[in-house]
């Protein structure tokens, strides 16, 4: 709603909108704990904002002309101020092109998607970041100012504009789930939610000719695939599941299927993007039956690091690397990463030592719980020690 | 740090089109040195055929396909960064063209042109 609103302010005016639309809210939950939900909420909804925004500028122009007799936002003729499913699905999509821009850095962008598109409020994103909300404060005004500054137009998205920033927007999408996936917070419901917001958003690209491209497939099916396992990589206690421990049964076939759609659909045109090269690999973890998983999942890795160093890929490659060559033969791939810093180095060599030297495993163990922030992670190594401790 | 080409030669044509195993392995040797976040640039195969290779020499002599008067010709190169060239050195060594088939890898620090 604040997306729709928007398009008819302006940018500018992002917070008449905002407030124009939790009026709303407000007065719908008034109303409907009296009278009852409406038949159609949707339409009801929209039509209380537009008789506000009448209202508002109806009240501005008064105040605009007798007071300092200037109008400062061209308002239009309110005749073509509708709300339609077009409409609300262009301005959404519009929306994520504003919230997405380089002008601001990759974690402040996710804040802003959390609030304006996600509609969450300060202290959860603060959860989600497991930062102090008065942080998270400063860095939407921040972000909010940039975005006035930059002046990006929302009114109509040209052909070219959207081409341009897809790539800034998918980028910010993914990087949103990932906040969901690899959470910093042992919170299971923020980090759902996180993940099926950008799944949502995502969605919405696919919807529109424009934005429907092989790449936003292929991140949607990496979306897919991932969700398929939420439910089972954390036990009752919100402790990660390792990968080989995951019940199964507990994964959602019906998105694995989905994901096999959209991938299939990302095989258009010939380009093979990072998003392409990780929805393989998803669905390779997701499709447990073939003996030669890990080799396709190493050569995937092979490619996804020529594209693009990150730690993470560097790890996971090595991991996959162990799966296909053995533990031993990876040692020294994993200990030329010289990753010292990551508690994520330190778990893969622990694992890698398992078999051969216990007491080696058993200090780079230590070394990770050092290093990592999250409670869960500590007590799910701390476990291993003392297994490893018994085998001694 | 530096940063050096690593220059491979082959001795028999008929080693430059790799069996996917030997592709496999040298694609693992590759994003081992992407791992470490030391992979410059991942250069190219120089295709050696008659058509694709040509030698231009003194006084316009064209001759057909790649270079071989030293015996060997050329057929790719990327480049690492390292602190030293014995670095450099080592990650060649481990290239697995050693084990597959006949050929060198030339070490050269590379001298940016700006």
């Amino acid at each position: 709603m604040t997306a729709v609103l928007c398009r008819h302010f302006g940018l500018k005016h992002i917070e008449i909108a905002e407030d124009i639309a939790s009026d709303t809210f407000l007065k719908a939950s008034e109303h409907w704990a009296i009278n009852g939900i409406p038949e159609n909420p949707i339409a009801w909804l929209y039509a209380v904002a537009k008789n506000k925004t009448k209202d508002y500028i109806k009240n501005l122009s008064v105040f605009e002309t007798k007071i300092k007799n200037e109008l400062p936002i061209s308002i239009q003729n309110e005749h073509d101020f509708e709300f339609d499913n077009q409409i609300i699905s262009d301005s959404q999509l519009a929306m994520i092109f504003v919230v997405c821009s380089p002008v601001n850095s990759d974690e402040s962008q996710i804040c802003l998607a959390l609030q304006i598109l996600c509609g969450f409020n300060v202290e959860e994103i603060a959860n989600a970041f497991l930062t102090k909300s008065e942080t998270i404060k400063k860095r939407l005004q921040r972000a909010r100012t940039a975005l006035r500054n930059d002046n990006f137009q929302i009114k109509k998205l040209s052909e070219i504009e959207i081409k341009s920033r897809l790539d800034v927007v998918l980028k910010t999408l993914y990087l949103l789930f990932s906040e969901g996936y690899f959470s910093k917070t042992d919170d299971k419901q923020i980090r759902t939610a996180l993940c099926s917001e950008a799944t949502r958003l995502t969605l919405l690209l696919t919807e529109n000719p424009l934005t429907n491209t092989p790449q936003t497939n292929a991140l949607l099916a990496l979306m897919c695939f991932q969700s398929s396992r939420l439910e089972a990589r954390t036990n009752d206690k919100g402790e990660a599941v390792l990968f080989d421990e995951q019940d199964e049964n507990l994964w959602d076939k019906s998105l694995i299927e989905r994901g096999n759609y959209y991938l299939i659909n990302a095989t258009d045109g010939n380009e093979i993007s990072k998003y392409h090269l990780e929805a393989g690999i998803a669905y390779w973890h997701a499709t447990p039956t073939d003996q030669n998983k890990w080799k396709h999942i190493l050569q995937l890795y092979n490619q996804l690091i020529l594209i693009e160093y990150s730690p993470i890929t560097a790890l996971n490659r090595t991991f996959a690397f162990a799966k296909v060559y053995g533990h031993k033969s990876a040692i020294p791939e994993a200990e030329k990463l010289n990753l010292v810093e990551s508690n994520y180095y330190h778990e893969l060599l622990g694992y890698l030592y398992a078999d051969t030297a216990v007491p080696k495993a058993i200090e780079h163990y230590e070394q990770a719980i050092k290093l990592t922030k999250s409670k869960t992670e500590k007590q799910t190594l701390k476990r291993e020690i003392e297994q490893l401790r018994l085998s001694l | 740090m530096k940063e050096f080409a690593l220059i491979f030669r082959l001795k028999d044509i008929s080693d430059f089109k790799p069996t996917p195993e030997q592709m496999q392995e040298r694609m693992n040797w590759l994003a081992g040195i992407a791992s470490q976040n030391k992979l410059v640039d991942k250069g190219n195969t120089l295709l050696p055929f008659e058509g694709s290779a040509k030698t231009v020499k003194l006084n316009n002599v064209v001759t057909d396909g790649a270079y071989t008067e030293i015996k060997e010709f050329i057929s790719g190169y990327i480049v690492v960064k390292a602190d030293t060239i014995d670095e450099a050195v080592e990650m060649a060594k481990a290239n697995p063209i050693f084990d597959q088939v006949a050929g060198s890898i030339e070490v050269r620090e590379v001298l940016k042109r700006d």
